[in-house]
């Protein structure tokens, strides 16, 4: 393989991951703890969202996002012929 | 048939499987011993990685705890579900491809370094035995409790069961196990779970019921509870205590700290491919998030539950002569007190002087059903989970223990010439002497048990996290980096965490910690200083040689994982 190949490879995944980190980052840090105040004013059910997603949403996102991984990495390991047999 | 009947069936038969799946599936080689051959399918793996992950506190202790903290304990959910996402993106598939056995494996053969490779070794053994310590103690406490056994003989029956399959087993042993050891604790947590969803709210699934109104009543549950937490002096629930920037380090350094343990690094040597390591840390964080969604549910009806029993409908206190039978089982415990300050013959429940109440928060769990008023078999349910909890814990880190002293320690520096048999000997005995000072532990446990906790999380998050990332993603990161992030990370946030805990305890409160940073947080900072020292040591010396540059370049790519050995 090609020391460009790699490369490409490489930077594609490193673009995937920092997308993916970052939807980890604003749902939990974010929605979860710093926004947690302004969001508590609204109200989905009888959850207060800041709350909601402290307490809840967040592990919704983290599995969707691993799942979600696992799948564009299974197609770019394809496209770039790095798949395991 | 009575409660301690159900007890010692269900018990029973759940040890039996135990013991059954560890015949069935004996190691043969080291590689079976170390990493199931890596052969386990991702999403047995996955099971066996979210029974290894929730250990006795998860499943005894966690939802009380959030029941106590309101708001606050969302550190915990989010901070031990979240590290899942950064170990599935950054760490789990590129180790899978290195393909050896351990931590220190990795981080002694990337930092070309023995130095490094003791430091791993001893931070691992560290960090194992200090979580063993709590597991060991929780199979005694639900002995105990449930089935009326001395503490000590509990702990003793405990450790003759993972002694039995994870030193005959080893790693796949421990697999197959923690596979049934899975679906019997999450059957147990949310069988009860499910039961007091539909009282307090007729809602089926406790997510829902969580944010449902009371039966009978136009109130959310979680306004109750506010308004309720208020009324008795408490902070509102959905509003917590702890200070923004605490609340931010404690969930960062629990997020890291999970991505860096060792005995959860190691569950993705175990799976054939690649990609078979992405997916299962999918399966692993969805089997963790099914009893990670439910705690809090069940802290919330818990509390309400509580609240409303011991103060009585009317809020004015419930008279003693009339308590419900779950207040007197458990007062013998000790976990439930009573202290009639004023002297009515009620019971009153509140933040101050007031309150008349000492109320152990693992009751949350354990007194759950009976406060629920549930069949006999739900509360004999519960004693199997946390003991298939408490066990399975154990059993990985158990494993770690052993292959860091015959694998990483004498095979790999004291002793190179040994052949595979000696060592697979050597393992054995090291596990079997680390089953026998776990159960020590459980038994004479030192008082600093809970406290070190945080040391356990911190000092993962300190040390293995920055290294392992950047061994991976900065083909720059050498040996003396390697070396010197590990120990400016870890002697910054041990000393923090010595100074605070058993030092100076009087001044651990706010005004005192840096930046209003407490203990448990504190893991952060000392990761992002082993990060920056990592980072800059490497930059000011000479590159890491040739082929480890290559080995870098080799572990980004997936193609070429070594061939996993058939069952």
């Amino acid at each position: 393989m090609t020391r460009e190949r790699r490369q490409a490879y490489w930077k594609r995944n490193l673009r995937i991951l920092l997308t993916l980190l970052a939807v980890w980052f604003v749902v939990s840090y974010g929605f979860g703890i710093i926004l947690v105040e302004p969001l508590n004013n609204i109200k989905v059910f009888g959850f207060k969202l800041g709350f909601w997603f402290a307490q809840q949403g967040s592990i919704y996102v983290f599995v969707a996002l691993i799942f979600i991984y696992v799948g564009i990495m299974n197609k770019l390991d394809r496209e770039h012929d790095v798949h395991e047999d | 048939m009575s409660v301690q009947a159900w007890t010692y069936l269900l018990v029973g038969l759940s040890f039996a499987l135990y013991i059954g799946i560890a015949i069935w599936s004996r190691a043969a080689h080291t590689r079976d011993f170390y990493v199931a051959g890596g052969g386990v399918s991702p999403l047995a793996n996955g099971m066996a990685t979210a029974a290894d992950w929730m250990s006795a506190a998860s499943f005894i202790s966690m939802a009380g705890l959030i029941s106590f903290m309101g708001y606050d304990g969302a550190v915990y959910l989010m901070g031990w579900t979240g590290g899942y996402v950064l170990l599935a993106l950054l760490l789990a598939p590129y180790l899978r491809k290195f393909g050896k056995f351990t931590i220190p494996d990795f981080i002694g053969d990337r930092y070309y370094s023995d130095t490094a490779r003791l430091v791993a070794v001893v931070c691992a053994i560290f960090v194992s035995f200090t979580y063993v310590a709590g597991q060991m103690r929780g199979v005694g406490i639900v002995f105990s409790r449930f089935l009326e056994v001395p503490i000590n003989l509990g702990v003793i029956i405990g450790m003759a069961i993972v002694f039995f399959y994870a030193v005959l087993g080893g790693m796949k042993g421990i697999t197959y196990t923690q596979v049934a050891q899975y679906c019997v604790l999450i059957f147990a947590y949310m069988v009860p779970a499910i039961f007091i969803s539909i009282l307090l709210t007729g809602h089926f699934l406790p997510q829902l019921g969580f944010g449902a109104d009371l039966k009978g009543t136009e109130t959310f549950l979680l306004d109750r509870l506010d308004g309720l937490n208020t009324e008795l002096g408490f902070a509102a629930y959905t509003d917590g205590t702890k200070s923004m920037i605490d609340v931010f380090c404690i969930t960062a350094a629990l997020m890291v700290g999970t991505a860096g343990l060792p005995h959860v690094i190691v569950r993705f040597f175990t799976v054939p491919k690649v990609r078979d390591a992405r997916k299962s840390a999918g399966w692993a964080l969805l089997f963790i998030a099914i009893l990670y969604t439910t705690a809090p549910a069940v802290a919330a009806f818990a509390r309400y539950n509580m609240i409303e029993t011991i103060n009585g409908a009317d809020g004015q206190g419930a008279l003693y002569s009339e308590a419900p039978s779950w207040i007197k089982t458990w007062e013998k415990t000790g976990l439930i007190k009573w202290e009639d300050k004023n002297g009515d013959g009620r019971m009153y429940y509140a933040k101050g002087d007031a309150n008349e109440m000492t109320i152990d928060r693992d009751i949350m769990v354990l007194a759950n059903p009976e406060i629920a008023n549930l069949p006999a078999w739900v509360i004999a349910l519960v004693a199997a989970g946390g003991l298939a909890a408490a066990l399975s814990t154990a059993a990985g880190l158990l494993l770690v223990i052993s292959s860091a002293i015959a694998h990483d320690l004498l095979k790999k520096v004291v002793m190179p010439n040994i052949t595979e048999k000696q060592e697979l000997l050597f393992a054995r005995l090291a596990a079997a002497v680390a089953v026998v000072i776990a159960g020590l532990l459980g038994i004479y446990p030192p008082a600093f048990v809970a406290q070190v906790v945080a040391f356990a999380f911190g000092l993962a998050a300190s040390s293995f996290f920055p290294a392992i990332f950047l061994g991976i993603f900065d083909k720059r990161a050498n040996k003396q980096g390697a070396v010197s992030g590990m120990i400016v990370g870890i002697v910054f946030t041990a000393s923090y965490i010595i100074y605070f805990k058993f030092i100076n305890p009087g001044a651990n409160n706010a005004e005192n910690w840096l930046w209003g940073i407490s203990p448990e947080g504190i893991g952060f900072i000392g990761m992002l200083l082993n990060f920056i020292v990592t980072y800059a040591v490497s930059h000011l010396t000479a590159p890491p040689p040739e082929h480890i540059q290559h080995l870098v370049e080799d572990i980004r790519v997936p193609r070429g994982a070594g061939a996993a050995t058939h069952h």
